[in-house]
């Protein structure tokens, strides 16, 4: 019993120790970031760990919406890259940036389809026929764009379900339940040849925008900055514009 | 009970389990310090609050019923009978017990999806599983139904077979010492397995989002509407969760251990 319980515990203790003595990495970054730039982030932390010495990037992905509940909770960030404006903006407010946040990428809608595109879906008129759509719900970015596209171009949509997140829309799709989403262009590049995207005009309408700042009482404030300035520079946007993004 | 002499226990023990009655009680006083009395009866009782909750109790009350039709015999198979494999059959029919209910949710989606295994042929009977309600009680049933299996068959055993064999033995047909013995006697067992499985129902979650989606009065059942709610709106969702603990309680009192097994 005595030997199990020790066994059950070494590793625990071992973990603990690794964390504090390991000489590698001195400074960690903290870094907040929508869920639609996984991809992107993850290439860019790595690009800036390897320009900076002992520095490691340590990224959380998650609804815009979540994380700012997140940092207004107490979570400790150094940087926070949203999905939307409004997003920010909520943070601003909330007196939690440390510096004015600077526009670094701007995503416009796209439709996504099953390989085949099952239900013949052509243009954004047609989401409104018979067919299996899914959205996100209205209180998420992608959910409110897909409203607003919807009420400029005049269509009336009625989705089958309202998903919390772009991701849980494109996972309807790839399996094949929804024969239409509506999701970033970004995230229809992502998934690769899991869905096809056909483009609509009326997505040019509402351009979705990312704002970065750094946040508010950070330990490392200057290097919190520097990474900003690292994703809004050459390398940044080049990752960025590779993964569908626009300029803003 | 009474008649049984107490055994002291040692005295350290109560510290581990102060330690972890805080661990379970605390979050709940947490969640507590949060709630917005002055508009709760607002929050509980907005439109799709009660649309969310209404389906979240038909959702349950009807998986709980399908879970009593086929659970009773499956107990009664497993407590009363022996074959070969009988201990595997009942390590995978409890499976959804311990299977998180995301990967519940997909294996329900490759089953009953459009795209699914049975996909073509129900396509072909003109009914479609996903992002419906029935595709709720799909989710709510596969979930709940081991735990009124288990906890029947528990009741099944300690209450054995005594009854059963006299009543044969007097020439009861198998289906009467079913009716008039066996379940009589397992009454107790059955109501606190059925309220388990209406409660695990009525918190489902995972395998519901991941298999039925979220649409408001369609598939949008209580859990889903908070998950929803908890970035917009937290106010709401703090009430919204008390109405769940408050009925996860009344259920626990209803089902408590040892009130069922007879």
């Amino acid at each position: 019993m005595r030997r199990a319980l020790l066994a059950l515990l070494l590793p625990l203790t071992a973990c603990g120790a690794g964390d504090g003595s390991d000489g590698g990495d001195d400074v960690t970054l903290t870094v907040y970031a929508a869920a639609s730039l996984t991809a992107t982030f993850e290439q860019l932390a790595e690009d800036f760990e390897a320009e900076h010495d002992g520095v490691a990037v340590e990224l959380s992905f998650g609804g815009s919406a979540d994380l700012v509940t997140q940092l207004k909770e107490g979570a400790q960030a150094d940087v926070f890259a949203s999905a939307a404006t409004k997003n920010m903006d909520d943070l601003v407010s909330a007196e939690l940036t440390a510096a004015e946040p600077r526009d670094f990428a701007t995503n416009v809608l796209e439709i996504a389809v099953p390989p085949g595109n099952p239900a013949g879906v052509t243009s954004f008129q047609d989401l409104a026929g018979d067919l299996n759509l899914v959205v996100c719900a209205p209180e998420v970015p992608c959910g409110a764009a897909a409203q607003q596209v919807a009420e400029a171009a005049g269509v009336t949509l009625a989705p089958v379900s309202e998903e919390q997140s772009v991701t849980d829309v494109l996972a309807k799709v790839t399996s094949g339940e929804a024969d239409a989403g509506l999701v970033y262009i970004t995230d229809v590049i992502a998934a690769g040849g899991d869905v096809e995207g056909i483009e609509f005009p009326e997505a040019a309408d509402v351009v979705n925008t990312y704002p970065i700042a750094a946040v508010a009482g950070s330990d490392e404030a200057d290097l919190a900055q520097e990474f900003v300035d690292f994703v809004l520079g050459e390398t940044g946007r080049s990752v960025l514009q590779a993964a569908g993004f626009g300029q803003p | 009970m009474t008649s049984q002499r107490q055994v002291g226990v040692p005295a350290w023990i109560y510290l581990p389990a102060l330690l972890g009655a805080v661990l379970v009680l605390l979050p709940l006083v947490g969640m507590l310090s949060r709630v917005d009395w002055a508009s709760f009866v607002d929050l509980v009782t907005s439109d799709s609050a009660l649309t969310a909750l209404g389906l979240s109790l038909r959702t349950s009350t009807v998986s709980t019923l399908l879970c009593v039709l086929v659970g009773v015999p499956m107990a009664v198979v497993l407590a009363r009978t022996s074959f070969s494999g009988q201990g595997v059959f009942r390590s995978l029919v409890l499976l959804p017990m311990v299977l998180p209910p995301v990967v519940g949710g997909i294996a329900l989606l490759y089953t009953f999806g459009r795209r699914g295994l049975l996909g073509a042929e129900l396509d072909a009977l003109g009914v479609q599983v996903a992002f419906s309600t029935i595709a709720v009680v799909l989710a709510q049933t596969f979930v709940s139904l081991p735990f009124l299996v288990v906890s029947l068959e528990g009741a099944l055993r300690s209450a054995g077979q005594r009854y059963e064999v006299v009543a044969a033995s007097l020439g009861a047909s198998p289906t009467t010492v079913f009716r008039r013995v066996t379940l009589p006697l397992v009454l107790p067992g059955l109501i606190s397995g059925a309220t388990l499985a209406f409660a695990r129902s009525l918190g489902e979650f995972g395998a519901t989002i991941t298999f039925a989606g979220s649409l408001e009065g369609t598939t949008r059942t209580l859990p889903l509407y908070i998950y929803q709610l908890r970035v917009t709106d937290p106010d709401a969702a703090v009430a919204m969760s008390l109405v769940l603990v408050v009925v996860a309680v009344a259920v626990i009192g209803f089902a408590r251990p040892g009130r069922g097994t007879a």
